[in-house]
């Protein structure tokens, strides 16, 4: 009976099985209430399901109303008539013709020159790209420090008294909030044009970010070991040390790198508003309608993602893989 | 003297600690029993001050423990040391360090937040470690060690603490047989050698019967029994644990932990537990 119940249990079918078997008389008064209120249960999960699809198709359908995905735009053919047509349908076919002209012309037997006609700023563009990977790397290593010190009040968990608690939450919120962008035109105005500023903006943008990540790493740390901690005469300070930042220290190490990937991003686009790095070069080609330039930094910012979130990736396993000591 | 005096504690609705006195001699081994809920847990948690009691007083020979504030409060605990049921180490530090955590109370601020022990520390450790045969896995992450081990390791910990009372929330209760008969005869060592103070919440009856002086049994946040092993009756027992069927023998050797009593017997009233 027990074997019946546990294998017709697994295929979610157990009542029309057992009604059909000699079983039937055999069933205990608690089996057909639990059959009855799994049937509610199913009933009412399925009701909810429904509800929220409904919901969100509703949501989705109005966001794209209000982001103009439905709106018409005029277009001229090529006979010359005039049409009302598909936004989204129209514009299409411009986003290839912009990509295309980014495309620089290679031949196979100038392959060299071509090329190098391509990266034709490239010692410009390299000193740049360090500039725009030092900025990221600044930036990080500032926004972990706060993030790591503000992390531990603004953790419920953690926090002495609530309005430390809250406070520290509205400063990470606050300077989080407000983009990169802002802080560094922000920043130029107060120290002028340069990397300096772009470096305090991802800065403070990343403390805000990384502060948010590692107190809700805190949050579920296992606070057995820090009650551990606390039974010995620890004191706040020792209950963090000892109780939270070794069980935290992996969630720390990925989510910086994963940071500092995010920051080179940042930092390549920043030079828009002066605050140093490749942004500068971005916008000037821009402007110019340097199309081929534009390709050309795209593919070096690329290049650089890529290599940067593969020795991160390296970085973390192995960090996170070390045995024996913790932090 | 370690005298605990009107001690409650409520929790919301709930009176987990209900009016609480005892009197505890230096060197006792106090066990105290009672069904889950009793409130044996929050009593210890009490006396090393990790909940703030309601109303009443603890005092420990002289010393006003319930009024004690910041570095000295700290100090108490570190002087009454307690030992967990799911051992509360630090899983991914070694276990070196775990002991010598053990001596946090008495590390400075920048000492402690660079993990620099001083030489004493790391000697008194490894002492410890080697009291509880555990110096070969010195080095080995806390979370590598099996349960017994581990619960080892909280007891060296405790042991740096330099304690005069030595308080065990249900430190058994997650170990099998065997190792719960290691763990226990080092708390009973420790109480006979050193003469530390002892109390030890149990689950098990005759574990409680064959390593302690003298047995309390909370019921409802009350003290319902306190007095030698000898003196607790079955029908004692049975009020403490409130059996359902009266007629029903209540199997001590159900919930037994030692290997000797044998708890492969099939029995069905483990109402002990």
């Amino acid at each position: 009976m027990a074997d019946l119940i546990l294998s017709d249990g697994a295929s979610g079918a157990i009542c029309p099985l057992l009604k059909t078997g000699p079983a039937m008389t055999a069933l205990s008064p608690a089996i057909e209430q639990f059959e009855i209120n799994y049937a509610a249960a199913r009933k009412s999960a399925l009701r909810t399901s429904r509800l929220s699809i409904i919901l969100f198709a509703a949501c989705f359908l109005g966001a794209s109303w209000i982001g103009g995905f439905f709106d018409m735009t005029d277009v001229t053919l090529p006979d010359g008539t005039r049409v009302s047509m598909w936004k989204i349908w129209a514009g299409l076919p411009r986003l290839g013709e912009y990509l295309y002209k980014t495309l620089p012309v290679l031949h196979w037997e100038t392959l060299g020159t071509d090329i190098a006609n391509w990266f034709w700023r490239w010692k410009v563009w390299l000193e740049l790209l360090i500039e725009t990977i030092l900025i990221a790397y600044m930036a990080t290593f500032l926004g972990v420090i706060g993030a790591f010190l503000l992390s531990f009040p603004a953790s419920r968990n953690l926090a002495p008294k609530n309005f430390v608690l809250n406070a520290t939450r509205r400063y990470l919120e606050i300077v989080r909030t407000v983009p990169e962008l802002v802080w560094a035109l922000i920043f130029v105005f107060c120290f002028g044009v340069g990397p300096l500023a772009g470096v305090l903006a991802i800065g403070l943008h990343a403390t805000g970010a990384l502060g948010k990540l590692y107190s809700e790493a805190n949050e579920n740390a296992d606070m057995r070991q820090v009650e551990g901690i606390k039974a010995s005469g620890g004191s706040w300070f020792d209950q963090v040390r000892y109780g939270i930042v070794p069980q935290v220290v992996p969630n720390i190490i990925s989510y910086t790198l994963l940071r500092f990937e995010i920051n080179v991003r940042a930092s390549s686009i920043i030079g828009f508003v002066g605050a140093g790095g490749l942004g500068q070069e971005i916008r000037v080609a821009m402007s110019l309608q340097e199309y081929t330039d534009l390709s050309a930094l795209f593919l070096i910012i690329f290049v650089t993602v890529i290599l940067i979130d593969t020795i991160s990736e390296k970085v973390r396993h192995r960090i996170i893989g070390l045995t024996g000591q913790g932090v | 003297m370690l005298v605990v005096e009107q001690l409650s504690k409520v929790f919301g609705d709930l009176t987990a600690v209900d009016g609480v006195s005892l009197a505890i001699p230096k060197g006792q081994m106090v066990g105290v029993i009672g069904r889950s809920g009793a409130g044996k847990s929050t009593l210890l948690r009490m006396i090393n001050r990790l909940t703030d009691p309601t109303r009443g007083s603890i005092d420990n020979e002289g010393q006003d423990v319930t009024a004690l504030k910041g570095h000295d409060l700290r100090l108490w605990r570190a002087s009454c040391a307690m030992i967990f049921q799911q051992f509360n180490l630090i899983d991914r530090m070694d276990v070196l360090t775990n002991v010598m955590v053990g001596r946090i109370a008495h590390t400075g601020f920048a000492r402690s937040m660079l993990r620099s022990f001083t030489d004493q520390d790391r000697v008194r450790a490894i002492q410890a470690l080697d009291r509880l045969d555990l110096v070969p896995q010195a080095l080995q992450r806390a979370g590598t060690l099996s349960g017994g081990q581990q619960q080892r390791v909280a007891i060296a910990k405790a042991l740096v603490q330099n304690p005069s009372i030595m308080l065990a929330d249900e430190p058994i209760a997650s170990l099998d047989p065997a190792n719960a008969v290691r763990v226990m005869e080092a708390l009973r060592s420790i109480n006979r050698t050193d003469g530390l103070t002892v109390l030890v919440n149990l689950h098990t009856l005759d574990t409680a019967r064959s390593y302690c002086d003298r047995i309390v049994a909370m019921k409802d946040g009350r003290v319902h029994f306190d007095g030698a092993p000898r003196a607790l009756t079955t029908e004692k027992v049975r009020a403490i644990y409130g059996t359902d069927d009266l007629s029903d023998e209540i199997n001590e050797a159900v919930t037994s932990t030692s290997l000797q009593t044998g708890s492969c017997r099939p029995q069905r009233q483990a109402v002990g537990t």
